[in-house]
Formats: C-alpha cells, structure tokens, sequence
C-alpha cells in the first residue's frame, strides 16, 4: 500500500522489462497449465462416451448433449422393436437415448442434490453469518470477560478432524431424529462457519470507528438501533464477503456429507463421485454434473477477489 | 473513551423519557446476549459430540449395536492404539503427505508470488486465474482426477507419455504401490499452491520500497537483497501458509478418500481415512473415539502454536 507513493519517485527498484517479460512468461505457463484439468472437465463434458474414453485422449470431436442428458435422467436399455413401436421422440435426450437403443426412464437425482446442496449452503450462510455478525460486534466493542480466551475456543472449533466429531454426531442426529435432514446439516455447517464468521466479521467492525456510533447515541439512539442503522450498513462489505466465504465452504464440503446423508438430504458433493452409467462411471455425465456443480464458485471466485486473501488467514493478513 | 461514560452523559443532558431510552438494554446485558446464541451452537454441535466421543473412547461401544450391553474399557483403547504397530502406517502415510505436500506448495507458491511481484501488464488477472483450483470442492475435482489418471485413457498419463515416451498404460498412479503416494501429493499441490502464493504475494507487498531502495544505496547485490530483506520479511508470512496447511492437511479426507480411499493396500492410509475406516465401517466406535481424541490433541497442539504464530504476523 505504502509503496505507491514512493516507487513512482525514482524506479531503482523497479523490476527491468527483461525481468517482467520473463515473470509474465512462467506465470502464464503455470495458469495455462493448472487451468487444464478444468478445460478437461468442460471438454469432456460435450463429449460422448465412447469419445470420452478413446486413446490418444481427442482434444477434436463431436460435441454432444450426451452427458448433460444421463447427469439428468436415467435410462433403460430397450429392444428395437419396442423402440420402433413409440411416438416419435419429443426430447433431443429422448432422441440420444433411442439412438443407444435406450428410453427415458425418469429424471436422476441429480437435481434434487443439486437444490439440497443450495438449501443447506445458503441456509447455514444465513444462520452462521446471522449469529457470526452479532458475537462479533459484541467481542469487538465491549469488555468482554475472557474475551482472547472464547475467541481462541471459537476458532479451535475449526480444528477439529470432522471425522472425529462425525461419530458423536451420527449417534446423536440419530437419536433426536436429524439424521439426514436438511435441518441437520445446516445446523452443523453453520456451527463449522460460525468461527470463520466471528473472526473475519470482527476485523471488519474493528475497522468501523466507534465515533459513528457514539455520535448515533448521542442523538438519541439506542446502542441496539446504533448497531442496526450505523453499524451493519458500514459492515456491508464485510458480510457479504463473510457470506461468500461460508457459502463456498458448505458448498464444497464433502466428509460430514458423505458420513451423515445418505437420501433425502444427500448434498452433490458425495453424488457425483457415485453417478454411474453401464459398465462403470459414466464419464461425459460425471464431467457435466462437475461442471454445473463448478460454475458458481467460478464466479463467487471473481466476486471475492479483494477479500480472498483475508478469508483464507482468518482475518490474520489484510492487504 | 468507555462507550458507557458517553451513555451516562447523554443520559443526563436529554429529557428523561429519552434517557430511559438511550439506556435500554445494559451493554452488558447486550454483549452476553449476542455472544450467547454462537456458544450454544457451538457447545450443541462441538463440545458436546467432543465430551461424547471422550466418555466412548472409555468403552467397548459399537455404534451398529446400539443396544449391545456397553462395557467400561477403562484406558484399554489409547494403550491399544498407541501399541499398535499398524497404526504407524497411516502416520506414515500422513507424514509422507504432509511433508511433500508442504515443501512443493511452498516452492512453487513463494516462487510463483515472487514472479507475481514483478508487477508486469495483466498481473491481476492471471493471478485471478491461478486462485480458481482452491476455491472448488476438493471431493469433486478430486474425483475427476481419478479420470485423469486412469492409465490408457487419462489424459495425465498420456501427457507423460507423450513428454517422456513412457507408454501411457505402462504405469498407474492410483493402483501402484509405489505411485500413489505421490499421486495425491500432486493434486494436493495443484489444488493449495495458489493458497500458500496468495499468502506469500501479501508478504512481499507488505515490503516497503524504501528498504530496497537503501540496499540499492549500499550496492547490496540483488541475491544479497533476496537474502537478507526478502526472505527474512516474508518469512512469517510463510509460516503462516505453512502452519494453515500442516493443520488442513493433516485432517485431509475428501482429495484422498475419492483419489484412492487409501489404496492400493494401505499404501495412502493417511489418518482421517483409518479413522473413517474404524467408524465407519468396521463399526468400532469405542476404539475409533479414543484414535479421534488422540488426532485432535496433536491438531489443538498445532492449532496453539498456529495462534501465537498469528498473533506474530499480526503484531508485526
């Protein structure tokens, strides 16, 4: 930051062109690189199966709806004659699916995990961030006893091996009746993101001067109004970014999905691994789920920027 | 400036049916208020499962029998592991991880920054660009690099191939004893590299100018500078990565347990995956309780040392 002023004055330390021809080069390499195994989830996703599968790997083919169509339906292996005795195909993945001597069966289950995993994210972002904003404006402006000490237990809470912590939650979801319901999960990412949360929001409202809302008290506000007409409006950033964060990571979290969902609140994350056609993994539908279940994050990812850094330290490096 | 003397005299110059409402609620009263619904949470869903797992770790509970007759095994289970010379293959396995998982995220990471601070035209938007691979769901990219590893299809094996001339179908990275290992070291690292740079890039950026510029002064060659101002500087920045990356990794589930579930064998059993396996699926809730308590012990003893070490870079 302090920099700006200075190294525009004289350019002694400035990197020579050589120099930054030569960074920009690797670096680009190294993108252009690290980008292509997502470039091969996008490819493969228009491919048919057997393109998907050939030797040497066909950066040149068809494209297909194949995958998309499978990712979204399931399907049975029909007799042509049967085949031959339909209506005419009103779905161009009605019209695939005959073309491989299949029908439509019923929709997949893709869909319903694709919404599960929207509800639970979006769900415990509203309660984690809901719950985070308030505890850290407390620890922010008030004496709290202990208050280095309940900080460091909020964190610590993020340290724990969710493996280890899956096991006493298994028994006990199973015992109250939250074993595989929505309402579990989000209770359990909320209480994962809360940390998160409390620490990255309480760097934010540290940085709101408490001036503003001392001048609020002043004129006749009370200290909660202060905090719902000062303080939250000038936390705006703070929390949407806060919020992005803890919707990534419920989004993206596997090993709680995995162990406690298994149907009904089963997220994507631990159904994709499993969509499967004949004959092993159906790889242009796994591809497709894939890259539908990649695209918000692509852009959640630009969205955050800024405040990536700060996000990923909690809180511990601001730019 | 107490937030309270300002209440209490605004109180006095305003009329009373205002000053009772400037009072409302006592700050106090308002900060255990906001405080009090995250502990609970947290005490529901943390601390409580956690006094659970201590008091099975005692006992011979099977959680597939739930109406088994429970039997106090006393301490029986830690000694159990802590003998147990099976249990040093997934610490191995684990150390393996760790260590090569750092020292490549770290090299690569701090050189790619240090690239990056060059500062040449377009720099934000590649750097953007590298970001994307830690932001995604590690089962679900993990999970597809098992496509690209599947040895006559993959497309990594036939970019080695085609690089080395090494036949495409001649090795494979998920089902070789001796190749897995590293075939999740290197996801790890094309996933987290982009972690430990973006940590770096903030430690070189936190570098004022005018520090080169007096090495510039005093003819310090530009190895010397690397040396004795940017190494020394970044360093905690560093430490940071390394620590964040050391507790995420050592608790590392999804990548593994979709790349390899720990196969072939054992050979990539790291610990989450014999915890998983323990609970899971032998159902051996009593002995995996006591095998969590004991993880978690070493992640909090990480965890404390990662504090301070935070404490550090934040009051530099």
């Amino acid at each position: 930051m302090s920099r700006a002023g200075i190294s525009t004055a004289h350019s002694v330390v400035a990197p020579t062109n050589l120099a930054k021809c030569v960074a920009m080069a690797l670096v680009i390499v190294y993108a252009l690189v690290t980008l292509v195994p997502l470039g091969w989830i996008l490819l493969t996703s228009i491919k048919s199966p057997p393109d998907s599968i050939s030797y040497p790997p066909k950066v040149l083919f068809e494209p297909s709806i194949q995958g998309y169509c499978n990712l979204f339906t399931t399907r049975s292996r029909q007799t042509e004659a049967y085949i031959r005795s339909l209506p005419p195909a009103d779905s161009a993945c009605e019209r695939i699916a005959r073309a491989n001597s299949m029908v439509v069966v019923s929709r997949s289950n893709y869909l319903p995990r694709f919404v599960n995993s929207l509800i639970i994210a979006v769900g415990s972002t509203l309660l984690s961030v809901g719950l985070g904003v308030m505890a850290a404006y407390a620890f922010s402006r008030f004496k709290v006893p202990g208050k280095d000490d309940l900080l460091f237990f909020i964190l610590s809470t993020r340290m724990m091996p969710p493996i280890a912590v899956a096991i006493p939650i298994y028994l006990m979801y199973r015992e109250i009746g939250l074993s595989d319901t929505r309402l579990g999960m989000i209770l359990l990412y909320s209480a994962v993101n809360v940390s998160l949360a409390v620490w990255l929001l309480k760097g934010f409202i540290d940085e709101i001067p408490r001036e503003y809302e001392e001048a609020a008290m002043i004129d006749g506000y009370t200290r909660l109004q202060a905090f719902r007409k000062v303080v939250l409006p000038q936390a705006t950033t703070g929390i949407v970014a806060t919020a992005i964060f803890c919707l990534i990571f419920s989004w993206n979290e596997y090993a709680f999905a995995v162990l406690l969902t298994s149907g009904e609140a089963q997220t994507a994350p631990p159904f994709i691994p499993i969509i499967i056609g004949e004959g092993g993994q159906d790889w242009p539908a796994v591809a497709a789920g894939t890259a539908l279940f990649l695209v918000p994050i692509l852009v959640f990812t630009v969205l955050l920027r800024k405040h990536l850094l700060r996000g990923i330290t909690f809180g511990a490096v601001r730019k | 400036m107490t937030t309270s003397s300002i209440g209490t005299r605004a109180a006095q110059a305003t009329p009373p049916a205002l000053a009772q409402r400037v009072r409302g609620l006592s700050d106090r009263a308002i900060a255990w208020l906001f405080i009090a619904p995250t502990m609970l949470l947290l005490l529901a869903i943390n601390i409580f499962p956690l006094i659970w797992t201590i008091r099975l770790s005692f006992t011979n509970f099977r959680a597939n029998r739930p109406n088994a007759e429970v039997l106090n095994v006393g301490i029986d289970h830690y000694v159990a592991i802590l003998n147990d010379p099976d249990i040093w293959g997934p610490m191995q396995a684990t150390a393996h991880f760790l260590f090569w998982t750092i020292t490549l995220q770290t090299l690569i990471g701090f050189t790619l920054a240090y690239l990056i601070d060059r500062k040449f035209r377009g720099h934000g938007f590649w750097t953007t660009l590298i970001l994307i691979p830690m932001m995604l769901s590690p089962a679900v990219v993990g999970n597809f690099w098992a496509f690209l590893y599947q040895p006559q299809i993959g497309l990594f094996n036939y970019v080695v191939s085609f690089f080395t001339g090494i036949p495409p179908s001649s090795f494979e990275m998920l089902g070789s004893v001796k190749l897995a290992p590293w075939a999740i070291v290197i996801v790890d690292t094309w996933m987290w590299t982009p972690y430990v740079m973006l940590i770096c890039l903030a430690g070189l950026r936190s570098i004022p100018d005018y520090i080169y510029e007096a090495a510039e002064v005093d003819r310090a060659s530009a190895w010397r500078q690397f040396w004795s101002i940017t190494l020394p500087m970044v360093l905690p920045f560093i430490m940071l990565a390394v620590l964040f990356r050391g507790i995420e990794n050592f608790k590392m589930f999804d990548l593994v347990n979709l790349l390899t579930s720990g196969g072939p064998g054992s050979t990539t059993e790291v610990v989450s995956i014999t915890l998983k396996r323990e609970a899971f699926e032998k159902w051996r809730t009593g002995y995996s309780s006591a095998l969590a308590i004991i993880l978690f012990v070493a992640v909090f003893g990480l965890a404390n040392i990662y504090v301070k070490a935070l404490n550090a870079v934040k009051n530099r």
